[in-house]
Order: structure tokens, then sequence, then C-alpha cells
């Protein structure tokens, strides 16, 4: 019984690493950027809530993601909104993605990240520098979203790993 | 065609305005709310200026927290860098500190008839305020340059104040809550600082690039600068005294006019915010 309760526990606490990490993530920038290796960065919220929300939307909630946005805004120091508004496109993006998949397949997820982050950087960035007036440096922003694009598919193959160890029922 | 322009829809219509499985927001509601959030952030309205404060208390100190176990990782990278760097550093150390030991001399007599003279002319400013903060996060972000110290509005932390590394200018301070500060260094794209180049003596405006170097814009290209020329704080604007140095001009590929900062902004653990004020007789 004591073992069984310790399960539940346990599991339910790996139900919510997906949203843990997202947190952690945007609180501490979570993107290697302190080796200051020239022209790299990539946005690690971007390819979190792209999987979880596409593979497991149930656990990613919506609010939370509108609420770690308005974090990441104020830890980066953008305009409160801006990354909430990018943030949920995704998931606009992955929910559409997901009514019209029959067969979920790696390639296309992949390609469909690509267009996703595109369009929500290019929306958002667009955002602060026409009525922000913020001053961007556009190679970087490229660079960014290039290795944004590369690291999905070795972060996919990880979380496919976990959520296999995670959510998948085991036949006893 | 008909048919696949209505599936198109269908599938946009589910996405955005049925609330997901296990979801209690509709995406659609949370996206105009974002807009919102935008739009009233863009015309200053108080209440999310209120919000923002409340939310930067709070986010400031947990991110301190969070970022602990990557600042460990860090400073060990730093730790093994520097390791290997040692022994190049410690020569070079030793024939830099030959010559200033040298230059030091010369300078104090300087130093006080430069103090004298301006006293003369009436713009001899003096440090009103001083408060030493610590660097609560530095998140090196690519996009801005900036980082939040602990001292706010409680210890007379003031917009536009002066943030000072060692004798060097860092930045100026931005964004005032409570508790905490925001800096905005001057390797940010958005900083803009006047500035006189020595020993020319012209005067120019420094930004940063994104980097962690300036550039000196706004200069006529009749106008030859060397390598190695001084930059120091003009004074202009009145917001810093004149002659705080900032750095050393040098070539920076891509950039006109480069500026090396003295203050290295990726090591920046304490630093003193300050406020200047003319001397009274």
């Amino acid at each position: 019984m004591e073992q069984f309760a310790k399960n539940t526990i346990f599991k339910s606490l790996l139900k919510y690493a997906p949203i843990a990490l997202l947190f952690i993530s945007v609180l501490n920038e979570f993107d290697f950027n302190y080796l200051e290796l020239k022209y790299f960065s990539f946005n690690f919220p971007f390819i979190l809530i792209f999987y979880w929300s596409l593979k497991k939307s149930e656990s990613l909630g919506y609010g939370l993601i509108f609420i770690a946005g308005l974090i990441n805004d104020v830890v980066v120091g953008f305009p409160m909104g801006i990354s909430s508004l990018s943030y949920l496109l995704i998931c606009g993006f992955t929910a559409y993605l997901r009514n019209i998949t029959l067969r979920p397949n790696m390639l296309q997820d992949w390609l469909f990240f690509l267009l996703t982050i595109v369009f929500a950087s290019s929306l958002s960035y667009s955002l602060l520098v026409l009525f922000f007036s913020f001053k961007l440096n556009y190679a970087d922003l490229l660079v960014n979203l290039l290795f944004t694009f590369l690291f999905y598919g070795i972060f996919a193959y990880l979380f496919q790993i976990y959520n296999k160890l995670a959510f998948e029922k085991k036949d006893d | 065609m008909e048919a696949s322009r209505d599936d198109f829809v269908i599938a946009i219509r589910s996405a955005f305005l049925k609330k997901g499985n296990k979801q209690r927001f509709s995406l659609i509601f949370l996206i105009i709310f974002s807009i919102i959030f935008l739009a009233l952030g863009k015309l200053n309205f108080k209440a999310i200026d209120y919000i923002k404060i409340s939310i930067n208390e709070i986010v400031y100190r947990s991110a301190f927290i969070a970022s602990l176990p990557e600042n460990y990782i860090q400073k060990g990278y730093n730790t093994a860098i520097n390791h290997f760097n040692i022994y190049n550093d410690y020569n070079k150390i030793k024939s830099e500190n030959q010559k200033l030991k040298s230059e030091k001399i010369s300078n104090n007599f300087i130093v006080h008839e430069n103090k004298r003279l301006k006293k003369i002319v009436d713009d001899y400013v003096t440090i009103s305020d001083v408060v030493v903060a610590k660097v609560l996060i530095d998140k090196k972000s690519p996009f801005l340059r900036s980082i939040i110290i602990n001292k706010g509005s409680k210890d007379n932390v003031k917009l536009g104040m002066a943030v000072i590394d060692g004798i060097y200018l860092a930045g100026k301070v931005v964004e005032v809550n409570f508790t905490t500060a925001r800096i905005l260094l001057l390797s940010d794209l958005n900083s803009k600082i006047p500035v006189t180049i020595e020993p020319v003596g012209l005067q120019s405006i420094l930004s940063g690039t994104g980097k962690n170097d300036g550039k000196i814009q706004y200069l006529k290209e009749e106008y030859k600068i060397e390598n190695e020329s001084s930059v120091y704080t003009s004074g202009s604007g009145g917001i810093f005294k004149a002659g705080i140095p900032i750095g050393k001009i040098k070539n920076i590929p891509g950039v006109e006019i480069g500026v090396d900062f003295f203050s290295d902004f990726t090591q920046l653990k304490f630093v003193k915010i300050v406020s200047f004020q003319k001397e009274e007789n």
C-alpha cells in the first residue's frame, strides 16, 4: 500500500516536470550563453513548449505558459506580454498541427517547428522594433533561430524517452 | 478545393477557439490578453507598471536562486580557463605593474593640478551618493545586455544613476523597483553615452554593439582616431561627471570605430551606483 502511494506521488511529480522545466528555463535562461561562443544561442522554451503541447498538451496549461512568458519578459527586460504572445502562438500552431495530423512524423514536426518559430519570432521582434523602438541584431536573431531549429531534434529525442518512461503505462 | 479550405478553417478554429484537453483558458483569450498587456504597457498604463514592479520583485529573487546551479557551472568553467591562462597573465601583469608604478608618480601631480583648475572654472563635481550593490542576475542574453542588482528605491537608487565597476563606467540605471534595479550595460545596442576621445579631445556618442564591445557613432569621417586612444565620459547632458574612464579605441571586426571596455562586464559581482553634484564652495 505504502509502495503504491509512493509510486503515485512519484508519477504525479513526473507529470509536472515539463512545466517545472519551463519555469526554471525562463528564470534561468537555459541557453549556455555564458560559454560566450560567438553567435551561439538558442531558445529552449520554444523547443519545450512546442514538443510538449504537441505530444502531451495537458502537461502544459495555457495559463501557466502565459505566466512563464510574463516572467521571461521581466527577466530579459522585454515589454510585458511579448513572450507570452509568442509562446501562445506556438501552442496555437501545435494545436493546429495536432488537428490535421493522422500519423505523427518526426521530420514533419521538425519542419513545422521551423515554420512556427520563424512566425512567432518574426511577429514578436517586429512588435519590439516597430512599436517599442528596440534595436536588435538581426544576424544574432537568425543564428538563434537556426540553433533552436537544430537543437529541436536532440531535445525532442530526449523528451520522447522521458515521455515513454513517465507517461506510458506498463502492462504487468 | 472548397472542402480543403473548410478543413483548414475548422482546424484553425478548433486550435484557437476551443479549450484544449484539461485547459482552463482558450488560446485566443490568452493571446488577446497578451496583446492588451502589450498595448497598455506601450501607453504607460499605471496598473501595468504596478503589476510589472510586483512581478519584478518576486521574479528577480527567484531567478537569483534558479540561476545558482548554472552559476556554479559557469564559475567552474571560468576557473578552468583562468588556470590555463595564469602564467601568461602573470608575465603580462608584472610588466604592466612596472609601467604603472612609474606613471603613477607623474599622474599624482596632474590630478592635483586638474582639481585646482576645475575649482577655478567651477566645474568640480563630487560623488554625492554611493550605493554598493550585488549583481543578482547577469543573463548575457544575445539580445539585451543588462544586469539586475539587489538595491532599489528603498536604498535611494534613482533612474539614470551611473554604475561604476572599480573606477570604470559600466552602465546606468534604467529601471528601479523597491528592492531591485535593472542596469543597462554600455555594451547594449540601446545604450547611448556622450563621450570624449583623448588625447584629441573629440566629442562623440558611444553605443554598445550587443556583444562585449562598443562603437563610436556620429563622428565626421574627416576626424582620424588612433588605436589605443582613451574614451572617457564627456559630462554632456549632466548625468555623468566628465572624465570617468570607459575604454580604449580598438580594431573590432565589423565595427568602424570600436571600443574595448576597461571593465569586463561578464565578471561583474559588485558595482557602485553613484550620482554626482557640483561641489559647494
